[in-house]
């Protein structure tokens, strides 16, 4: 029952996610990598882990689907503009070369690693734990994630609100 | 401060709400069709007839056709024949009257010209709404049998206008009658006087025969 | 579902009982599998039938309020209106345009319908009737909510209508601006019961103080407040008045909802008020006490019927502010969420960290600490509340004589 559902996450999963990279339409290829999102969340689920796969929940499906929707719309000219497809063949070859690399890379160090026994049924760590952890052990790296968040949201700011220097020189 | 007003309209909305359960002023809709809202006497719709008696509509129709009303009508919704008989009115009197008397009630415009320029107070607004049919041409020429209400009808929907008009009209057939027996008196004075001095003609003083036009 | 013990009474135990007898019989997985089938169903056929009664009470109610009947010639008291208006949707063509995105103009309503009814599984509306119990209930809660913003766009798009595409952009601009007040809001409560699951906090407000005022959330500094802006959040999250900007027919006929005819349409309608619905049962959990009944001599009335009677109270609040309240443009929309309801929701959470680590002040310190929390909510709303009304000078009129 078990390895059939994880065999089915693990499908969704994947398979949403590849079909993403071969549509040619965005909206469509930002949708399924959501719904490849919604995998991951589940298979957080599967295992136990309830606070995370709610949180990937919340962050990714609530909100950075958000953030790439907007990018892709307001970066469009037009709605023809929103089909993708490789530029030549030789580049389509060389990028399914490339990620054919990282993914032998990474079946490797999957395949390759001992992991330990699976744990009794129940909550691998419950909430309360998390966050005793969070604010006591790694409170130092939640302080610094905060800190390049807010470095990287401010900078997107400034970015943004840049003049674009060529503009100066047409006031009369 | 922030939210005092949001509570006043809060506390507006309540009132209404609960007044609604027992305050008429609070729930104002009149259920149509059970109930109805009582018309002002001077609402207006569409035009009638007004016949003096309920019994003959026909024989005591006020209308003369004069064709005033017809020349007047903005729209040109009325259609009128003159009859080429004359027939007793009312009062007795021979008077011709209206054959045909068509109003097209779909081209009205409800402007009561008709009714003011009326010499014979016959024709009156009404105050019927409820005239709609399954058909737009044939339906809405409304002719004269539908046109013709009796005078206790308008009494009814206008009192005060009713009242008015048969006060004046009554006073116009007074004033007609006293004249009538006037001239009537003085046909009889008249004719009562070349009577007695027959026997002694005086020298053209009170000779009937025309003059010649000098 | 949690078991029943055997001294709650019979009224309370009864929704279990009607379970156990039909599902007794089946072996152990089967039996888990039927429970939760039957909970799906009865919280299916029960909102559902909720949302009929919300549309024609909402009807009536705001027709009271502008001095007429409302609805009241479908049968007695327009009681059959939900049917006929339920038939005339379902009978409706359905319209799709040529160049519409079929597949995603088909899959909004259903994602937005599905993920507003997946949030009912962890309100608890009895004493045991959670049909899930989680350990991050709370947290589930509002990740699937997030979920809906998704349709909303996704219906935005696959109209191939640009107006539909700006009003799905500007429902999205509000749904986020206003999502986090809302997760804000129940942060201080989860601070205080210490924990994420739904019947966990409903526990944590189970006691009266000096045996008659229920400590209820609602009924502290730093819970009324979170109260208030949770439900002005609420207002916003399911695009009631008055921010039913991206609904509203002068705004861009539909907004993200033009292209969408029948069925479709009764789906985004429904997702509406289902989300009413869900924030309302959370509002009651989080802040109202969820199923516990407000005097402890009140106690033998089943505890569903406790949660029936606030939720109603919600939802009648809810109606009560569409019929009083004009509609807020967007730049006044996102004003109030980001310039006064975030600050307001942070100094919140300061509030209650105040309160949580004063807990044990007793005796005259109670008064104090009562006294600063009060201070603690009541300024930064007088302040706040005058700067976002600041730069609007009283109105003068000028007349042409």
């Amino acid at each position: 029952m078990t390895t059939a559902l994880l065999l089915l996450i693990c499908l969704v999963t994947l398979g949403s996610a590849a079909t993403a990279m071969l549509l040619r339409n965005l909206i469509h290829s930002v949708l399924l990598l959501i719904g490849s999102w919604i995998g991951v969340a589940i298979f957080y689920l599967s295992c136990g882990a309830e606070f995370v796969a709610f949180a990937q929940l919340l962050v990714y499906v609530g909100a950075v689907s958000m953030v790439v929707l907007f990018a892709v719309l307001l970066t469009r000219r037009s709605r023809t503009d929103v089909t993708v497809s490789a530029d030549t063949v030789s580049r389509a070859w060389s990028a399914v070369m490339a990620g054919g690399a990282v993914l032998a890379v990474l079946l490797y160090g999957a395949l390759m690693t001992t992991l330990p026994a699976a744990s009794a049924h129940g909550p691998a760590a419950p909430v309360k734990q998390l966050g005793a952890e969070l604010m006591g052990i790694h409170a130092a790296s939640l302080l610094v994630i905060g800190m390049i968040l807010t470095v990287a949201t401010l900078g997107s700011v400034v970015i943004a609100s840049e003049e674009p220097s060529g503009k100066k020189e047409d006031a009369p | 401060m922030l939210g005092s007003g949001l509570l006043q309209g809060l506390a507006v909305t309540a009132k209404n709400f609960v007044g609604s359960f027992h305050d008429p002023k609070r729930l104002t809709t009149v259920e149509y069709p059970e109930k109805r809202t009582v018309l002002p006497e001077a609402y207006r719709n569409f035009p009638f007839l007004v016949s003096e008696k309920a019994e003959d509509p026909m024989g005591t129709l006020r209308c003369v056709a004069c064709q005033i009303c017809e020349k007047e009508c903005p729209p040109q919704c009325i259609y009128i024949e003159k009859s080429k008989d004359k027939k007793p009115d009312a009062t007795g009197k021979m008077q011709i009257y209206p054959a045909v008397f068509l109003i097209d009630s779909s081209v009205c415009m409800n402007c009561q010209i008709c009714v003011e320029v009326c010499p014979f107070d016959a024709i009156k607004m009404d105050q019927v709404f409820e005239i709609a049919t399954q058909e737009r041409f044939h339906a809405l020429l409304l002719d004269r049998e539908q046109l013709a209400k009796p005078n206790s009808y308008f009494h009814s929907i206008r009192p005060s206008e009713a009242a008015e008009v048969d006060g004046r009209l009554a006073a116009e057939r007074k004033v007609a009658e006293e004249k009538a027996k006037a001239a009537a008196l003085a046909k009889a004075a008249a004719q009562a006087k070349p009577v007695a001095p027959k026997t002694e003609p005086a020298p053209g003083a009170a000779s009937p025969k025309p003059q010649n036009p000098a | 579902m949690m078991p029943s013990t055997p001294q709650d009474s019979l009224l309370e135990r009864a929704p279990q009982l009607l379970r156990d007898l039909v599902t007794s019989h089946l072996p152990e997985p089967w039996r888990w599998f039927a429970n939760s089938l039957i909970a799906m169903i009865v919280i299916l056929a029960v909102f559902g039938l909720l949302f009929a009664a919300l549309t024609l009470v909402e009807r009536k109610v705001l027709g009271r309020v502008q001095n007429r009947p409302g609805p009241n010639r479908t049968g007695p008291f327009g009681l059959l209106q939900p049917i006929a208006d339920g038939i005339k949707m379902l009978s409706k063509e359905d319209i799709v345009p040529r160049d519409a995105d079929h597949i995603l103009h088909f899959l909004a309503p259903v994602i937005l319908l599905a993920s507003t009814v997946m949030a009912f599984a962890v309100i608890p509306y009895g004493r045991h009737l959670v049909p899930v119990d989680l350990d991050a209930a709370v947290l589930y809660f509002f990740a699937v909510g997030a979920t809906t913003e998704l349709a909303v766009f996704m219906a935005g798009w696959s109209s191939h209508n640009k107006y539909s595409l700006l009003a799905a952009m500007r429902a999205l601009a509000q749904l986020i601006s206003y999502e986090l007040p809302l997760l804000l809001s129940w942060v201080p409560v989860v601070m205080i019961s210490g924990t994420l699951s739904t019947t966990g906090i409903v526990a944590a407000q189970s006691a009266w103080k000096w045996g008659w005022v229920p400590t209820w959330n609602v009924f502290t500094p730093w819970g009324f407040a979170g109260f208030a802006v949770f439900m002005v959040a609420a207002l916003a999250e399911s695009n009631r008045s008055p921010f039913d900007l991206p609904e509203a027919e002068s705004e861009l006929i539909a907004g993200h909802l033009t292209e969408y005819s029948g069925c479709k349409y009764v789906f985004f309608f429904m997702a509406e008020y289902f989300g009413m619905t869900a924030l309302s049962g959370m509002a009651v959990t989080l802040f109202l006490g969820g199923w516990h009944a407000p005097l402890p001599s009140l106690e033998f009335i089943p505890s569903y019927a406790w949660f029936g009677a606030k939720l109603i109270t919600l939802l009648v609040g809810f109606i009560w502010i569409r019929a009083t309240f004009p509609r807020l443009r967007i730049d006044q929309l996102t004003r109030f969420a980001w310039k006064f309801l975030v600050p307001l929701a942070l100094i919140n959470l300061g509030t209650t960290a105040f309160w949580s680590l004063s807990f044990g002040w007793t005796g005259p310190l109670q008064l104090v600490r009562w006294a600063v929390a009060i201070v603690l909510v009541v300024v930064p709303f007088i302040v706040m509340g005058r700067r976002l009304s600041s730069g609007v000078a009283p109105r003068t009129y000028s007349y042409a004589t």
